[in-house]
């Protein structure tokens, strides 16, 4: 019978009936952060459990710890508890942890595709809902809770149902300006921020196929934005070629083994999804956040929506609930409303290739006066392959901050915050009430959008001279 | 993880629909609180006034339901964030049982995990155990019975109620899921043992196990 890429990735991973519609399903990989991960070490400790394969789990600080320049874990206090259980934890059970000032540090989403310990074909877990970012590589990556993070660490498998399959393909080609972080938030406003809930999305057709390896990473982050706990894209020639000689992956002929096997990692032409979803590529504009969730998103050369345009009663009262606490008025275009911060950072849009763009826009100008702008690095290698190249050099010499591998004002859980009533263009991936700082108003966007806004000082049609 | 079997005690009824997980423990305390203190700050919005001193009408205040083993709630208990801390908040007043017409999925998924007992009974049903508790309150007692599947209310009455049996069956043991996997540990290394031979490349010099 004809599979999906999930029924592919769920059978290999299949150990046994769990009983209740559950299975019990092996994990490849276990990463932990300063705030999941040293918690659910601990719980393991608790109970007496031992972890029986460390050489599966890695480990990094990233939400809550500074990222001004020079930082050590103790730069924000609150956080250092955290970082220390996570380092003890880490040398107990003999789990290798990347720290802080060290090579392969950074944000777990950005720093594990990048070591070659995400790799295609893998379940791979976190303590942390934007696993489904490295579903980019053809793995099956997903977010889980702390008893679900110590199961895993005890056991290397989790008791789970599996999701139902949903395809979401995006036909034809991007128009020039169109990044992933447009097509994916234009597909979060048109099915919505639930659409995807109970499902693991397969992100599929010409225009994602033809996407590098870094904008398939950015894509499949805000899986969970559209509800789902999981997402990938099948691997292709394009991920083995990204992957070949990072430090974890395989080499010579497991390589050789590894890749044969990967090429069988897609979803037969026969296959039936339970959901299947398309979008026109050509037709997705830059996208814009205007409200306080990601499908409160419109193209930038579009109105801010009335709520009385809103399809139902409850959203209509969100609607105006959000308008009202992002200070918009609806009718008016997004291009044009000044910006007091901008953010270029977070697991979504902080990768080598994200600063690149940004810096590309930035070179030679200087960011608008009133505005405070901030580039973070998504790891400490994205951090040193931009310093190599003189982007640091471009974006301080615009007046931006380069700052320190971490989460940073994505998460604002580590004494950094956007202040209240301020409003910032982020290149994250949540534009929750108070998620970057309380009472800050956040637009979300690509990292073009985001630099470009950051030297006019208000928000641009990336695609028109500013 | 606490074995469950049987409860009997006074049942504090809050009756209101949507308790959401910010309601049993603000997001601000899950940083630095240990799991066992996490008690204090349960329903903190409720509990304490802005002075700190006690909201002395708050049911959980008054007795004979402070400490009382088991709540009475409305539906959707638990909606809201995923964090666990609002099962520890509630474990470390004492509660055990939680009767409602209809949980969050994570809550009642991160309940099974700690060996805090959801209970899920029809509105009605949850309401008539209420007004039995209000009518006598210093007296009235609920037994919930896991073995039996049942909830016995103040008038003797039995209500039966579903519950998977894997996880019953855990929570008689008190075994929690870690537990639970642990005794398939054998078909679990077989697999990996095959796994290894499958996909070399995955394994990355792990040791034997
Ligand atoms: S960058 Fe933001 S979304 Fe990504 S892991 Fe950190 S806090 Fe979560």
């Amino acid at each position: 019978m004809a599979a999906t890429l999930l029924d592919k990735l769920w059978q290999a991973h299949r150990i046994a009936p769990a009983g209740g519609g559950r299975d019990v399903i092996h994990i490849d990989r276990i990463l932990l952060h300063d705030l999941s991960g040293a918690r659910a070490l601990a719980e393991v400790a608790e109970k007496g459990y031992r972890v029986p394969n460390p050489a599966l789990v890695f480990a990094t600080p990233d939400h809550a710890v500074s990222t001004a320049p020079g930082r050590t874990a103790d730069t924000f206090r609150a956080g250092a508890a955290g970082v220390a259980m996570l380092r003890d934890g880490a040398r107990r059970h003999g789990i290798r942890l990347f720290d802080l000032g060290e090579d392969g540090q950074g944000i777990v989403h950005v720093m594990a595709p990048e070591l070659g310990i995400a790799l295609p074909g893998l379940s791979i877990i976190c303590g942390d809902s934007h696993t489904c970012t490295q579903g980019g590589l053809g793995a099956l990556a997903f977010g889980v809770g702390s008893s679900e993070l110590a199961h895993a660490l005890a056991t290397q498998t989790l008791r789970l149902a599996k999701p139902r399959a949903m395809r979401v393909r995006f036909e034809g080609r991007f128009p020039t300006g169109t990044t992933a972080k447009d097509a994916v938030l234009a597909a979060i406003g048109r099915f919505g921020a639930g659409a995807g809930a109970g499902c693991a999305i397969e992100w599929a057709g010409e225009a994602v196929r033809a996407l590098p390896v870094e904008a398939r990473l950015t894509l499949c982050n805000l899986s969970i934005e559209m509800g789902a706990r999981i997402g990938f894209i099948a691997p292709d020639e394009t991920v083995f070629a990204w992957i070949a000689g990072r430090d974890f992956a395989p080499r010579g002929a497991a390589w050789d083994e590894a890749v044969a096997a990967w090429r069988n990692l897609r979803s037969d032409d026969e296959a039936v999804f339970d959901i299947d979803l398309a979008v026109e590529a050509s037709g997705i504009a830059p996208q814009v956040t205007w409200g306080t969730s990601p499908e409160h998103v419109i193209a930038i050369d579009r109105p801010v929506p009335s709520p009385d345009e809103a399809p139902d009663a409850t959203r209509r009262e969100a609607w105006a609930a959000a308008l009202a606490y992002q200070g918009l008025e609806p009718g008016r275009p997004l291009e044009g409303v000044p910006v007091d911060w901008v953010f270029i950072g977070s697991c979504t849009n902080a990768r080598l290739s994200d600063l690149r763009e940004a810096a590309a826009i930035v070179a030679g100008r200087k960011v608008a006066p009133h505005v405070t702008a901030w580039v973070v690095p998504g790891s400490e290698r994205v951090k040193r392959a931009a310093e190599a190249e003189g982007l640091d050099r471009i974006f301080r010499a615009a007046g931006f901050s380069w700052r320190e591998a971490g989460c940073s004002l994505c998460v604002a859980a580590n004494g950094e915050a956007v202040p209240a009533g301020a409003r910032c263009l982020s290149t994250s991936n949540r534009n929750f009430i108070g998620r970057q700082g309380r009472g800050a108003r956040t637009h979300l966007a690509s990292p073009a959008t985001a630099a470009a806004s950051a030297i006019a000082g208000r928000i641009v049609d990336i695609r028109k001279p500013f | 993880m606490q074995r469950f079997d049987r409860v009997t005690g006074p049942a504090a009824p809050l009756l209101q629909p949507n308790i959401d997980t910010d309601v049993i423990i603000r997001a601000e305390r899950l940083v630095g609180t240990p799991k066992e203190a996490m008690g204090r700050f349960a329903f903190e919005v409720w509990r304490f006034r802005a002075d700190g001193s006690e909201e002395p009408d708050f049911v959980l205040n008054r007795a004979p339901f402070r400490g009382a083993p088991i709540l009475l709630a409305g539906p959707n208990f638990g909606c809201g964030s995923s964090r666990e801390a609002a099962v520890w908040a509630l474990a470390g007043l004492g509660i055990r049982a939680v009767i409602a017409p209809s949980f969050s999925d994570i809550f009642a998924g991160n309940a099974l995990q700690n060996g805090l007992l959801p209970v899920v009974l029809p509105e009605q049903t949850v309401r008539g155990l209420a007004a039995q508790i209000e009518a006598d309150p210093d007296h009235a007692r609920v037994t919930v019975d896991l073995e039996r599947q049942a909830v016995v209310g103040p008038d003797g009455a039995a209500h039966g109620f579903v519950i998977d049996p894997d996880r019953r069956e855990a929570l008689l043991l008190g075994l929690d899921d870690i537990g639970l996997t642990l005794r398939q540990a054998e078909l679990i290394e077989a697999w990996q043992a095959e796994d290894r031979r499958r996909r070399p490349w995955v394994w990355l010099g792990a040791a034997e196990t």
